[in-house]
């Protein structure tokens, strides 16, 4: 006789929430009508994600251990579940805006017509759209809540695929460029594929030596026996999976490729969801089943966080592609994220954890804000990203221009935005855990990133404008709602961070 | 016999699948030593399940198994899509993003 494990259902609301919409997202595709599809899928997925933002909220402080172990509820699990969610009905909005291409939307009319064959060009001009997206964005949603909560290493892995799957797909769905597009999907997939092979391995190694893939059992087994091969070798091949999803440097060809061909809200919603979810599973990883070996895992991060931080700022200066020089950017702030892993200090009281959590909201929330940006600036082949397009855009349209300075220091780090306050957290907690070497690193990154994003707002404002310049468009009324929303957040992040470092301080626990 | 040469076994069958996936350019068989590799991480795991005398390695070869599949249709899904434009499979072609 098997019992059933008994399940918290209060406690899952914003996973039963986020996976209803997608569900229903599902047959809506399959029963609407074509017409009535997309106002009723936007509206779906923004209850979906809202809903499990609200229950997310609600839930705050609650602690448990559900599902017969394989879930938990928990301070750092909730606040990256609000974040993820919040983030992700920010990233719907981009995906329904639709007044700025001609024809009503960033994506693809019909994915099954092959590119550059008459009927594409055909639909090319139609106003048809399709929704597919929609279910799809949510599943991957709920796939990163999933991520972040998971306690037990075989969810782990069914939730790194179901945030992954839905990302392969929509990466490939640029209505313009759609060549590239496709591209990027398919080296995202085949990359992607390849790495959650290696986690994969990881999780069935690290089976072999505790004999369990509940966190809370390796860690005990961690305890006795931390330098065991076997389980130090799968924690390696676990770490690479993860921070393959997190676009750390060496793990981070597959990053410029991908934000470059990806529809650009489809790279907004990557470079700040599954930021936020790959890096609540490391983070759940190497404190919960790992926290007691730490020797094991934390020369490695180290070694990498520097790898990344110097790849993402040196390459990022040679970009030539703003949306190419933001994927350099997310692999030096990736980098940057690992120092506030670092900072956990040996005894697991130090504030890295908290620092980490805040630096994800901050990063989420203004790189979203950068790439809503470049939704705005076209040209006759959809978005202008190349940076000589961008050349005097001040003179043209001084609101996008000044918005988009304002997120770019924002990345930079110039006091008084969130990038500061979140950037001195991570360096902080680095430091009080005795990694100052790390930090100067990070100091020094820093500066040379600040050149290339700082080069930008120079060109848009100091350059005489391209005589065949860019258009701007008027946003409508989801990208003015997401542009509103993340700018004053980047401000009131720089300026009174303190409540919201408060409550990531205070909901800084892992329970498991 | 020990159980450790179906782990042995399990290891090559994972290398050879990681260093097809490097070296190999057709992107179906490129797919396909992905798969390879995820097969021998369930042989694995029904390994380390016989070892430990529990049957939760057998489950999560299951799982496994599942997760493969859906990534088998999403997989060739998007392999056709660019194949059905350019007519050929392979990773090299695949050029248009670079630097």
């Amino acid at each position: 006789m098997i019992e059933a494990p008994d399940l918290s259902l209060a406690a899952l609301t914003p996973l039963l929430f986020i996976f209803g919409a997608a569900c229903v997202g599902v047959l809506v595709e399959a029963f609407a009508p074509r017409e009535a599809r997309h106002p009723v899928q936007v509206a779906l997925a923004l209850v979906g994600t809202l809903g499990a933002l609200v229950s997310t909220l609600l839930l705050a402080g609650s602690r448990e251990v559900t599902a017969g172990g394989a879930l938990a509820v928990d301070g750092a699990g909730l606040f990256l579940q609000a974040t993820i969610a919040g983030l992700g009905a920010l990233a719907i909005l981009l995906f329904a805006e639709r007044s700025l291409d001609p024809a009503r939307s960033s994506f693809v009319t019909s994915a099954a017509v092959p590119a550059g064959s008459p009927r594409d060009r055909e639909l090319l001009t139609s106003e048809r759209v399709q929704t597919e997206v929609y279910p799809l964005a949510t599943f991957a949603i709920g796939g990163m809540m999933l991520f972040v909560a998971s306690n037990d290493l075989l969810i782990m892995f069914v939730a790194l695929e179901v945030l992954s799957l839905p990302l392969y797909l929509i990466s490939g769905l640029a209505r313009r460029r759609r060549l590239l597009s496709q591209e990027a999907a398919v080296k995202y997939f085949l990359l992607g594929a390849f790495a959650s092979a290696f986690f994969l391995y990881g999780l069935a190694l690290v089976y072999g030596a505790t004999g369990s893939i509940r966190l809370s059992d390796i860690r005990a087994a961690a305890v006795e026996d931390g330098g065991d091969v076997l389980l130090v070798l799968g924690l390696a091949l676990l770490i690479v999976g993860l921070l393959f999803k997190a676009s750390v440097a060496p793990f981070h060809t597959w990053t410029p490729d991908v934000y470059q061909g990806a529809p650009t809200p489809v790279t907004a919603f990557m470079a700040a969801c599954t930021k936020v979810a790959a890096f609540g599973a490391i983070l759940r990883l190497l404190y919960v089943a790992f926290g007691t070996s730490e020797w094991t895992w934390r020369p490695l991060i180290y070694g990498v966080a520097i790898v990344s931080m110097i790849v993402g700022a040196i390459l990022g200066l040679t970009q030539t592609d703003l949306k190419r020089m933001l994927a350099y950017s997310s692999i030096a702030h990736a980098g940057f994220l690992l120092t506030g892993v670092i900072g956990l200090g040996s005894s697991g009281d130090g504030s890295g954890l908290a620092a980490t959590m805040f630096y994800l909201l901050t990063y989420g929330l203004t790189t979203l804000g950068a790439f809503a940006v470049l939704t705005l600036v076209r040209d006759g082949d959809g978005e202008a990203s190349h940076l000589s397009q961008w050349a005097g855009l001040a003179s043209r349209s001084p609101l996008t221009a000044a918005v988009m300075s304002l997120f770019l220091l924002a990345l930079a780090g110039i006091p008084l935005t969130a990038g500061f306050t979140g950037k001195f957290a991570v360096f902080r907690a680095a430091i009080e855990s005795g990694a100052w070497p790390l930090a100067l690193v990070a100091l020094l990154a820093s500066a040379v990133a600040a050149f290339f994003y700082l080069r930008v707002i120079v060109l848009m404002y100091f350059s005489p404008p391209a005589a065949d310049g860019p258009t701007v468009g008027v946003p409508g009324l989801p990208t003015t709602i997401v542009l509103a929303i993340t700018a004053t957040a980047t401000l009131a992040l720089g300026i009174v961070p303190g409540s919201v470092l408060d409550l990531a301080e205070r909901a800084a626990i892992f329970v498991g | 016999m020990t159980l450790s040469w179906y782990l042995v076994l399990a290891a090559i069958l994972f290398t050879i699948g990681a260093v097809g996936v490097l070296v190999r350019r057709n992107a179906i068989v490129v797919f396909m030593c992905v798969e390879l590799m995820l097969n021998s991480v369930n042989l694995t795991l029904v390994t380390f399940a016989r070892a430990n005398g529990t049957v939760d390695g057998q489950i999560m070869a299951f799982f496994v198994m599942v997760v493969a599949a859906a990534e088998v249709v999403v997989g060739l899904a998007i392999i056709m899509s660019i194949y059905r434009t350019r007519r050929s499979a392979s990773v090299d072609d695949a050029n248009l993003l670079k630097y």
